[in-house]
């Protein structure tokens, strides 16, 4: 029996506020003041006829566009705020609503650890499959970012194998990063348009939707912007995912940084808007410090952390769902540098309610796959969920009648509103709480457990199939793609 | 040597350290105008700037903006000096003619710019394409200036082919070992490097610094 419950964080009872009111007015101010004075590129042909239709200052030859403030706010307007991205099994659809934070996998990896030899090896199309299956059994993830890169399959249509596997092995729905091109982004919509059963199931029922990234600082990428132009036609949910980085790609400073990548996605959601009024989008982000010693970009550190709060201020203030880097880590192994980092960034992106997380599973800056992590990171969420749920304060909560009977001295365990609330209380798959002997006898840990567990699901668990039919259309437009 | 001559030297350094583009080339001038040997004014003075920021860089003491600063100041004065050395018929001995650049397809910036800048602090002489360039780019531009070293930087799957194609050209116009190719990436591994004939790989820029002056013989 395939799971079909996920697990979301809705109706918060914890807040946080890392900017106020004025300090996000001060940002947009300079982010509108950025595309109107230094401008944004993009090279992209159809961009650029879009921006020169509405009247702003496009220079053709360096691809650079100045816009003014009251086009892009207008734009924006058109931006609808909630939607639901789709899954294969309607019970699994996700609500963008801003009431609810569900948890995808990481994506595009590109080396995997070896779920039997624990050794790192290049990633493959079975391995897409093999996580998009473990993905499917785990209440903790909602929805799929394409996981690692099927560097066995012919480049030209890599991201159509990629998408092909994940919905052949899982019902949720899937977000993917590697549909970077026109004659991919096209292929991928002829592949949505089957599985949906026609052009405007498609539109009602969207079961992918696009991340493109930016190009920081202030700038796009030209097959990128053409892909999300064509999603953005077919209502498919796109968005752009500024992954700007203090020292580097942005300023030192964080606000600076911040105003950097804003610009940049609001441009482009800007363009989506003016393109297809209306269509779904959302704002995405992997903010970050860059490390001053190396230069290295990997996620975390508490610059990372602040970012992942900060974003979702943003989002909220221009009223579109966000999805949101967390989970980054530089760390090689699963280690106490991947709890740590996983488990703040993860906290601070969910506090403030980002509707989508990306993504568990990923060590070494998001390049090297782990099912241990992958599982460990799921019991993160699901810790930071019922956090979420913060102190229920009622008159069975605060339990008089049970507190009278203990009266001083004696214990709670024999009372029946203990046994009624047992299940109140967490209960971890991963935290070691053994006694010492017990823990020196085997010296495992969690790794051990998380690993055992990605393996139980990878020998048992049978997702509900996608229809042969299907699969040879979805083979057919492969095909076409791929290079004779 | 004179005390004027040696503080001249300190400052040149010390702008070097700095990252101050404007007082390097101020020094540079003045180095012209009072006729001091071009090739003295960059040996022992901005050279010695160049190497006290990478030490204090590989000691961990030095951040990448004062790397790349230093980097620049050091451009913008050999640049002031250039017409002075040519007029002299020297050159300054460099360890090398670099091309770099990140493969057409891919718009990764940042760790090619790293490994150029790396490059250029250890005496090479490197000439950075920019990302997305089309193989005939870097080939043209290695034979036009000479260069003994071509950097590809790749960091998608989809496009790392690229770099295979870039040595099969190569090869094809029997080019190699005239000119080694060195490769690097995010999904860049040694198995890739060895199997697509390259001559080497690094996970990052001062590794890269030591394959090229191994790739030149200079190690
Ligand atoms: C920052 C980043 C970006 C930025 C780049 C900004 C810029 N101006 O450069 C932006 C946002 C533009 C970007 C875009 C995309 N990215 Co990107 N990106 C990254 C990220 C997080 C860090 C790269 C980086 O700058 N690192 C810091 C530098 C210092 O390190 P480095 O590049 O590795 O370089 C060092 C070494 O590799 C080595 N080196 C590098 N080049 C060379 C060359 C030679 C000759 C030598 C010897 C050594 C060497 O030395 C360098 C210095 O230490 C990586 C993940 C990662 N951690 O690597 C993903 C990553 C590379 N990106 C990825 C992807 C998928 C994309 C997109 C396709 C996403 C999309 N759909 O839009 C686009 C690509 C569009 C295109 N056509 O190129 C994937 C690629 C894997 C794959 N499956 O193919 C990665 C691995 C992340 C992931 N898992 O999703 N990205």
């Amino acid at each position: 029996m395939s799971h079909k419950k996920i697990k979301t964080i809705s109706d918060p009872k914890i807040k946080l506020e890392v900017l106020t009111k004025e300090e996000i007015i001060k940002i947009h101010e300079a982010t509108l003041n950025i595309i109107e004075n230094v401008g944004i590129r993009f090279p992209s042909k159809r961009a650029l006829e879009i921006w020169e239709a509405v009247g702003a200052d496009v220079n053709h030859d360096k691809k650079i566009v100045k816009v003014k403030p009251y086009l892009i706010e207008d734009a924006l307007k058109q931006c609808p705020p909630k939607y639901v991205l789709a899954a294969r099994d309607p019970q699994q659809d996700l609500p963008l609503d801003g009431n609810h934070v569900c948890l995808g996998t990481d994506g595009c990896g590109v080396e995997v650890i070896d779920i039997n030899t624990g050794e790192k090896r290049t990633t493959e199309l079975q391995d897409v499959r093999d996580i998009s299956r473990v993905a499917d059994a785990t209440e903790e993830v909602a929805f799929h970012w394409v996981p690692v890169s099927a560097q066995d399959t012919p480049a030209e249509a890599r991201g159509l194998h990629e998408l092909k596997a994940v919905w052949e092995n899982s019902t949720k729905h899937v977000q993917t990063e590697s549909i970077y091109n026109v004659e991919e982004a096209k292929a991928s919509m002829e592949m949505l348009e089957i599985l949906a059963g026609g052009k405007d199931k498609l539109r009602e029922r969207p079961m992918l939707s696009l991340m493109q990234c930016t190009a920081p600082p202030l700038g796009h990428d030209g097959g990128s912007l053409d892909a999300a132009l064509i999603a953005a036609e077919y209502g498919v949910p796109t968005g752009f995912m500024t992954m700007s980085s203090c020292l580097t790609t942005g300023p030192a400073t964080m606000a600076g940084t911040l105003a950097v990548g804003n610009a940049e996605v609001v441009a482009a959601t800007a363009l989506l808007q003016l393109a297809y009024p209306g269509a779904p989008v959302f704002y995405a982000a992997a903010l970050t410090a860059t490390d001053p010693r190396s230069g290295a970009y990997t996620g975390g550190g508490p610059e990372d952390f602040l970012f992942g709060a900060a974003v979702n201020a943003l989002s909220d203030f221009y009223n579109i769902p966000l999805s949101m880097g967390s989970f980054a880590t530089g760390a090689k192994e699963p280690n106490w540098q991947a709890g740590l980092e996983g488990g703040l960034s993860t906290f601070m992106a969910s506090v403030v309610m980002s509707d989508m997380l990306l993504g568990c599973g990923f060590l070494h800056g998001s390049r090297i796959w782990s099912y241990a992590e992958m599982m460990m990171d799921c019991e993160i969420f699901s810790i930071i969920h019922k956090m979420m749920q913060g102190i229920v304060v009622d008159e069975e909560t605060l339990a008089m009648d049970s507190i009278a009977s203990v009266g001083p001295g004696g214990h709670f365990l024999a009372q029946k509103h203990t046994r009624n609330h047992t299940r109140d209380l967490f209960m971890p798959q991963f935290l070691d709480r053994r006694p010492y002997t017990l823990w020196e006898d085997k010296k495992d840990d969690a790794r051990d457990w998380a690993t055992a567990k990605a393996k139980k699901i990878l020998k048992e668990h049978q997702p509900d199939p996608l229809d042969e039919k299907i699969s040879k259309e979805f083979e057919r437009i492969i095909k076409s793609v791929e290079k004779k | 040597m004179s005390e004027d001559i040696e503080k001249l030297y300190k400052d040149m350094a010390q702008s070097i350290i700095d990252g101050d583009s404007d007082i390097s080339v101020e020094l540079a001038q003045k180095a012209i105008a009072i006729n001091m040997p071009p090739l003295d004014a960059i040996t022992k003075g901005f050279v010695v700037g160049v190497n006290y920021i990478g030490d204090q860089f590989g000691l961990g003491e030095a951040f990448l903006p004062e790397l790349v600063m230093a980097g620049e100041a050091m451009k913008a004065a050999v640049a002031t000096l250039e017409p002075e050395l040519l007029k002299l018929g020297e050159a300054r001995e460099t360890m090398g003619r670099v091309v770099l650049a990140t493969v057409e397809g891919d718009i990764h910036e940042i760790g090619k710019t790293l490994v150029g800048t790396m490059l250029s602090a250890s005496g090479f002489e490197v000439t950075d394409l920019g990302v997305d360039q089309p193989a005939e780019k870097i080939i043209g531009k290695a034979l036009e200036i000479n260069a003994s070293i071509i950097g590809l930087s790749a960091l998608l799957t989809t496009t790392m082919v690229r770099q295979r194609e870039l040595i099969e050209e190569l090869d094809k116009e029997n080019l190699r070992p005239r000119i080694k190719v060195m490769v690097g990436g995010a999904p860049i591994t040694r198995d890739w490097a060895t199997k697509i004939k390259a001559d080497g790989t690094s996970e990052d820029a001062v590794g890269a610094v030591k394959l090229a002056k191994e790739l030149v013989g200079k190690a």
